[in-house]
């Protein structure tokens, strides 16, 4: 056992401070307000405060710390993506989460399991060696694995997946990880508030006033703020928001679901997805198994389950280890997904003064929370582009510069 | 063991049957129990108190509340692990351990644990570990061996069970005195009624809280004889209403299958949970609910203790406590928290009986004996604050200890379906508010806890359900209201110096773990149950969601109300994947001339849900694969070759608008294509995207025929409906893929083939290349096309499928005398590429235009509408920023080789990759297709490609086609002089 446990059996009074204060009541006026406290929101206020002393900061949340998607996700971290673009930031990211257990002295849980991604057909073998090359040229580890080299690495796959599909190889990852995901948003939460930014909690944005092209305050259920910046990071939320300031963009919202078994010894270390067979699992610290699969197929703002959904994924995942036929099933739920047609985020600037978006996370965008934290502290404190997050700016859907990285990204998370 | 001391004599009702005892292992020791009994029961019944170890401390642990989610007993039986031995029913031959012990339930290495709890507060390990980063994993390790709870089986087999699509018109969730009332109301009104309810028997409550009542019994074996002679009525006991969807779609979940249950109306009569107080040592083996004493002494005739004292809130602990005298068991006293304690006839007969009741008075502590059961209690005056007088205590031994302190509504369904809920102080529960169309609630889980009551509004709520379906027309009665006292104590939680006072026995978290929490800011509900896991075990909270609300609600000095409860989501009951995954579905589709292709041993390969030849001959080890796809890329290029494209997405569509259609779904021209004529069909999406093509054949001036790829002619199909049904044109799309089937006869003799088979002209005067027509092939309708994607002079044959076969052999033997070899789709792949022609999907990507596939020409951007114009003439504008371009590399073994997917690399920048690349036997070269920037195509430049090892090779650009660039192949006119 570590010793700073011990702390916790000498004293009487259990030695920890709040996390987050619960402040009062709103100011009048912030420099900067962000909308939504999931892990991005939270990320861009602790950066905002530790790297450029901008503490006037409110972050407003409708909900709890943590309970949009920040909450509901299945935690992969990975940045093997297919552009040169894509590779490059979220690569960041990950070099973000190694060391944020220590620098936020929580721990993240941040578990570097490997992750492998299943070809079953000879295309998509080919996409993967696409992946792996361009990853490769990234500097980011990244290959093309055998049968072998799978079936070491999870001896209890059923490589043939019960006789149709059988894997015929995988894209692995050996930095894929998994972290606790609401622990991110507590930790970006804590940082934040420790130097200063209040995160109101049961807060709800209801309207942003703009005048003259120009942010000059935010309307809430609990009053009036003015503020010449906002931040929107309400991932599933977000046409509600750009709605306010009336500003059109190509996002939609699907609901994407997920389910976790009953916990059980540990047995699965690495993260497995198949595209094929609409399933991607991992087994948690808690000794669930945390499954998911693809987008629901059509938009629907609503985070409600739907049997089809554990059906087919129960099926597919008993296609790979058919021995947990008896393993239990204990709870599925669902969140909305901000969904682009490049698969790709939305950030930046915006055609409205002051306005910030960090949007367009889908199904992917737990892993990309420090990065995002860094890069739009940086462009909000800057009112410039930080150069990763350059080619994801709003404008690309009408200059055609799409970023790409449908193939990467779906399933894969 | 040959006696079971704790059995009590036979009663009626019980559910055992005492002619048929079985016998069966648990911890390696034998027990016998009898038919009916589950392994708790039958466990208890041979005098064992303690039965399993708790999750995180190892404490032992035994019944709770026999509910049906009592996961302080979860066992494994070497097939099958975490089930829950209060529904298990005990089986001849089960092998049984309790779950996660290291060693066995008594001698669990890790139960010391359980004395370094102090060390391991809440969330404990977000707190350490991660410092040094280097010793995580280290750490991780053991932390994840210690979690979990039940080990996996890795020889256990797939289980394939079937599943069932269900209808009725009114769904009774719950068999219950409500629910029976309810399914009566309603199958009186002429309603088909499925009843479900989890517990092997029907009753609910009259079978363990009320079944010591005479009246109450009579009650029973009423309402069950009527639900059993109605024949509107199927009552499905062991089955568990699992989760509940969209219009009233709920998942019912028995041992054999998952029923997918369509419901008219909902009626939730699913009662409430018993809920334990929350006080220092509340967990030991021998402290449990009242109702689950209920259930050993009514159910299994079982005496789980001999001497018990009682804490109560409610008149329930009452009842019980006459039953446990009726059952020889001695009752010290009854503590009831409520300082007026419990008045009326009820009370006078516990009286009578000889208990003690000390009003305003309860359990400060239990104690354990030296094996850790509990062995007696301290009692003392408490205030409604919770501050004991411990001037005033008082040890009692006991071995049992009842708590009846209140419930909390099984409303997880009304949940997931959307209700509303209020916190009703009169009962002080959370009752429905506002309930969804066609769903409702009666009972319990309606606040309604007085029998007579509860039938009343069962009916109340047969009533509204057969109003609902327009089988009633005359009133339906007001909700009964509620009298008396409160059935469940406002906070029966009790803090002490020494803790363990559990509030989550899944979890075994303690109440300060929850203060805790709360002290670190984790005060709203939602935080709460995310950094303590509260109400995240098995049992899904059952036991502790509420008391975690109620402990928030005091904490914050705020209502119940303002506090809220979690979201309650699917399932109920934790369900096997064997029940949710069914049968495997994996649809493979064949064409007609599958056993052709298998009689020829073709190797076949996945295209879709497709299985098409690869190649032929491949049982013939001998030879290489390679070898076997190069003879017939030989073939099709000097004689002639035949292909299966049966799986070619083909619709029909016809009408007035059908041009019309085509000419916004397509980028092409269609209205002006002439009758017996065929045109490109290449699709964009909204942002210019290309995203499949096929051939448009138009065969009458209102009746096109067109095809897509294999794998993507369902996506077409519905974006076609979809838009059809936007736009509101006048005509229909009928999906022929599987009407017909397909083949494609190619290369220079194929004419002299097929002219052998049909009497039509197929001249290139009547027959052109593009040109379509109807004509009859060996004496089968057929439908004709002369298309040419392999490059060659070929024909298309579509005939209706069941004559595939015949048609394909006629084909073959008139093929013979220039032996026709059938191909597979890897000599496809090459004859295309030798041809230059891009596969939409291969050899673009998700942001391929047609400017980069050098497929402009295929764009009318005259004409005024089209899916993706407006995109293409802005990026026409801008021009191609890659384009597709063909390379060939000199055949050489030694090199590294050149894949498909290897990058392009121009001054160390990626600026494409190779989509496609194979040797071609035609032109002896390797031969493929690569993004490339629009400077670099220029034929016989070279581009840099990474090869296989990161090895750079030079490839030389060359000019597509890479064969026939005046395509006088497929026009035929080529000479057949070279190949004869
Ligand atoms: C089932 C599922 C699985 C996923 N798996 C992965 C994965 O494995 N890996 C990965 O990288 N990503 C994954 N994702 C995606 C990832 O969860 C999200 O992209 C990411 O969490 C977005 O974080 P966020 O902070 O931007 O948004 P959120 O966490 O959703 O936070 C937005 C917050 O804004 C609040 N809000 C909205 N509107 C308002 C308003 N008007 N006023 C105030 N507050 C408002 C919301 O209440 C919410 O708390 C998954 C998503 C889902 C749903």
């Amino acid at each position: 056992m570590p010793l700073g446990l011990l702390r916790f059996a000498m004293s009487k009074k259990h030695p920890e401070p709040r996390m987050f204060r619960e402040p009062d009541a709103l100011k009048a006026a912030y420099d900067v307000v962000i909308i939504g406290a999931g892990g991005h929101g939270l990320a861009c206020a602790y950066y905002l405060a530790r790297d450029y002393g901008i503490t006037n900061v409110a972050v407003l949340e409708q909900g709890y710390i943590g309970g949009g998607n920040t909450g509901r996700n299945t935690t992969i971290v990975r940045s093997n993506y297919l552009t040169p673009e894509g590779v490059r930031f979220y690569d960041e990211s990950v070099r973000l989460y190694k060391d944020l257990s220590e620098d936020f002295d929580l721990n993240l849980f941040y578990s570097e399991r490997g992750h492998f991604t299943f070809a079953h057909t000879d295309s998509a073998l080919s996409t993967m060696r696409w992946r792996a090359e361009v990853n490769k040229h990234m500097g980011i580890e990244s290959e093309v694995v055998d049968r072998d080299t799978i079936q070491q690495a999870c001896p209890e796959l059923d490589l043939d997946c019960g006789g149709h599909l059988p894997v015929m190889g995988a894209l692995y990852h050996a930095p894929g990880a998994v972290a606790r995901h609401d622990a991110v948003a507590w930790g970006y939460g804590r940082g934040a508030d420790q130097r200063g930014v209040e995160i109101h909690q049961k807060t709800r944005v209801t309207d942003i006033r703009v005048e003259g092209g120009k942010v000059v305050g935010v309307e809430t259920d609990k009053g009036f703020v003015r503020t010449g910046k906002v931040v929107s990071a309400v991932a599933g939320f977000t046409p509600r928001i750009t709605e306010m300031v009336g500003l059109r963009t190509p996002i939609t919202i699907q609901p994407l679901q997920a389910c976790v078994t009953e916990p059980l010894k540990p047995w699965l270390d690495t993260i497995l997805v198949s595209a094929t067979l609409h399933v991607y699992v991992s087994q948690s610290s808690r000794g669930e198994l945390v499954m998911g699969s693809a987008l629901d197929p059509y938009e629907l703002h609503s985070t409600r389950s739907t049997l089809d959904f554990t059906e087919s994924l129960s099926g597919h995942l008993l296609d790979m280890f058919p021995f947990l036929s008896e393993i239990k099933v204990n709870r599925q739920w669902a969140g909305m997904a901000d969904m682009t047609p490049d698969f790709a985020p939305v950030m930046g600037r915006t055609p409205i003064d002051g306005f910030y978006l960090d949007s367009g996370w889908g199904t992917w965008g737990f892993k990309a929370t420090p990065v995002c934290g860094k890069t739009m502290s940086y462009t909000v404190a800057n009112d410039r582009e930080h150069e990763l997050i350059e080619p994801f700016g709003l404008s690309r859907f009408e200059n055609y510069r799409l970023v790409g990285e449908k193939g990467a990204a779906s399933v894969g998370h | 063991m040959t006696d079971v001391p704790a059995r009590l004599p036979a009663r009626s009702g019980e559910w055992i049957d005492r002619d048929r005892v079985v016998e069966f292992r648990f911890e390696g020791q034998v027990y016998r129990g009898y038919a009916g009994d589950t392994v708790t029961s039958a466990l208890v019944a041979a005098g064992r108190r303690t039965l399993g170890r708790s999750f995180k401390y190892h404490r032992q642990r035994g019944v709770l509340s026999l509910a049906n989610h009592d996961v302080n007993v979860m066992v494994d039986d070497g097939q099958r692990t975490n089930l829950r031995a209060d529904v298990l029913p005990i089986s001849a031959g089960l092998e049984l351990q309790a779950v996660n012990t290291k060693g066995g339930l008594t001698g669990d290495r890790h139960r010391h644990i359980n004395r370094m709890a102090k060390l391991l507060p809440v969330g404990f390990y977000y707190k350490t570990f991660h410092r040094p980063r280097r010793l995580f994993p280290f750490w991780e390790r053991r932390i994840r061996a210690l979690a979990g709870l039940g080990t996996i089986k890795r020889d256990a087999p797939r289980v394939e069970t079937p599943k069932r699509y269900d209808f009725c018109d009114v769904l009774v969730i719950g068999a219950g005195p409500t629910g029976l009332s309810a399914a009566l109301a309603a199958a009186n009104n002429g309603a088909q009624v499925v009843i479900a309810d989890e517990n092997a028997r029907a009753g609910g409550s009259l079978t363990h809280q009320w079944a010591g009542d005479a009246e109450a019994v009579e009650i029973r074996e009423r309402l069950l004889s009527a639900v059993d002679a109605h024949e509107n009525i199927d009552l499905r006991t062991g089955t568990t209403a699992a989760g509940y969807y969209a219009d009233n779609w709920v998942a019912l979940v028995d041992d054999i299958r998952l029923s997918k249950m369509r419901a008219g109306q909902v009626i939730v009569a699913s009662g409430c949970f018993e809920q334990p107080a929350v006080f220092h040592g509340n967990d030991l083996p021998g402290v449990m609910l009242g109702s689950g004493a209920q259930r050993l002494l009514h159910r299994y005739a079982v005496r789980p203790f001999q001497r018990a004292v009682i804490l109560a809130a409610n008149s329930d602990a009452y009842r019980l406590a006459l039953d446990l005298v009726a059952a020889g068991i001695e009752v010290a006293t009854i503590a009831d928290l409520r300082t007026e304690g419990e008045t009326g006839p009820l009370a006078e007969r516990v009286t009578a009986e000889g208990v003690v009741v000390r009003r305003g008075c309860g359990v400060y502590e239990a104690h354990a004996d030296k094996n850790g059961e509990l062995s007696g209690v301290v009692v003392a005056p408490v205030t409604a604050e919770g501050e004991f007088d411990l001037g005033r205590q008082e040890s009692i031994s006991c071995d049992g200890l009842l708590m009846s302190v209140g419930w909390t509504p099984a409303a997880n369904l009304l949940y997931q379906a959307g209700t509303k809920m209020d916190y009703a102080d009169a009962v002080q529960q959370f009752v429905p508010a506002e309930l969804p169309d066609n769903v409702h609630a009666a009972g319990r889980v309606n606040g309604v806890h007085d029998l007579r009551q509860q039938l009343a509004d069962g009916e109340r709520a047969g009533l509204a359900a057969s109003l609902a379906l327009g089988l009633y027309s005359g009133e339906v009665p007001e909700q009964p209201r509620h009298e008396g006292g409160s059935p469940n104590h406002p906070y029966p939680i009790f803090d002490h110096p020494k803790g363990k006072n559990f509030v989550d026995f899944d979890e075994d978290l303690q109440l300060k773990d929850l203060l805790n929490a709360c002290q670190e800011g984790f005060d709203n509900i939602e935080l709460m149950k995310r950094y303590s896991t509260v109400g995240m075990g098995p049992s899904q909270g059952k036991h502790s969601n509420m008391n975690a609300v109620r402990i928030l609600a005091r904490h914050r000095g705020q209502s119940i109300m303002a506090t809220g409860t979690t979201t309650a989501r699917p399932y109920f009951h934790p369900v096997p994947l064997k029940l949710l995954a069914g049968r495997s579905f994996n649809p493979e589709r064949r064409t007609s001339l599958h056993e052709w292709h298998r009689a020829a041993d073709a190797r076949f390969v996945h295209v879709g849900d497709w299985l098409r030849p690869e190649v032929y001959g491949a049982a013939d080890t001998n030879r290489p694969l390679n070898e076997l796809v190069l003879k017939e890329v030989t073939a099709v290029r000097r004689a002639v070759g035949l292909i299966d494209v049966g799986t070619l997405g083909k619709l029909d569509i016809r009408g007035p608008d059908a041009a019309e259609f085509l000419e916004r779904i397509y980028t092409g021209r269609f209205s002006n294509v002439k009758h017996g004529r065929m045109t490109l069909a290449l699709r964009c999406d909204e942002s210019g995207v290309v995203t499949d093509d096929g051939i448009a054949a138009r065969f009458a001036g209102d009746h096109f025929y067109v095809t897509a790829s294999t794998t993507r002619s369902g996506a077409v199909l519905q974006d076609m409906q979809h838009w059809l049904m936007r736009w509101g044109l006048d005509a229909t799309v009928v999906n022929a893929t599987g009407h017909f089937a397909a083949m494609n006869l190619a290369g220079p003799y194929s004419r002299h083939v097929l002219a052998e088979l049909t009497s039509a002209d197929i001249s290139d005067d009547s027959l052109p290349f593009g040109g379509v027509a109807t004509a009859t092939v060996a004496g089968v309708p057929a439908r004709l096309m002369r298309v040419g994607f392999v490059g060659e002079l070929g024909f298309e044959i579509h005939v209706p499928a069941q004559f595939g076969p015949a048609v394909w052999e006629r084909v073959m033997a008139a093929g013979k005398q220039f032996d026709i070899c059938p191909f597979g789709v890897e000599a496809q792949r090459i004859l295309r590429l030798e041809k230059g022609i891009p596969i939409v999907g291969q050899d673009s990507d998700g942001l391929t235009n047609p400017f980069e596939m050098d497929m402009g020409w295929a764009l009318a951007m005259s004409k005024p509408f089209f899916i993706g114009q407006r995109s293409l003439q802005i990026l026409q504008r801008r021009g191609a920023e890659r384009v597709l371009a063909g390379f060939s590399l000199p055949r050489d073994g030694n090199a590294a080789q050149v894949r498909e997917s290897h990058l392009v690399i121009r001054d160390g920048e990626i600026v494409g990759r190779v989509t496609s690349v194979a040797y071609s036997p035609t032109l002896d070269r390797i031969i493929g297709l690569a993004y490339v920037a629009p400077a670099q195509n220029l034929p016989e430049s070279t581009v840099k490609i990474r090869a296989d090892g990161g090895v750079l090779r030079s490839a030389t650009v060359e000019r597509l086609p890479f064969y026939d660039p005046d395509d006088l192949a497929q026009a035929g006119v080529a000479s057949l002089q070279e190949v004869s």
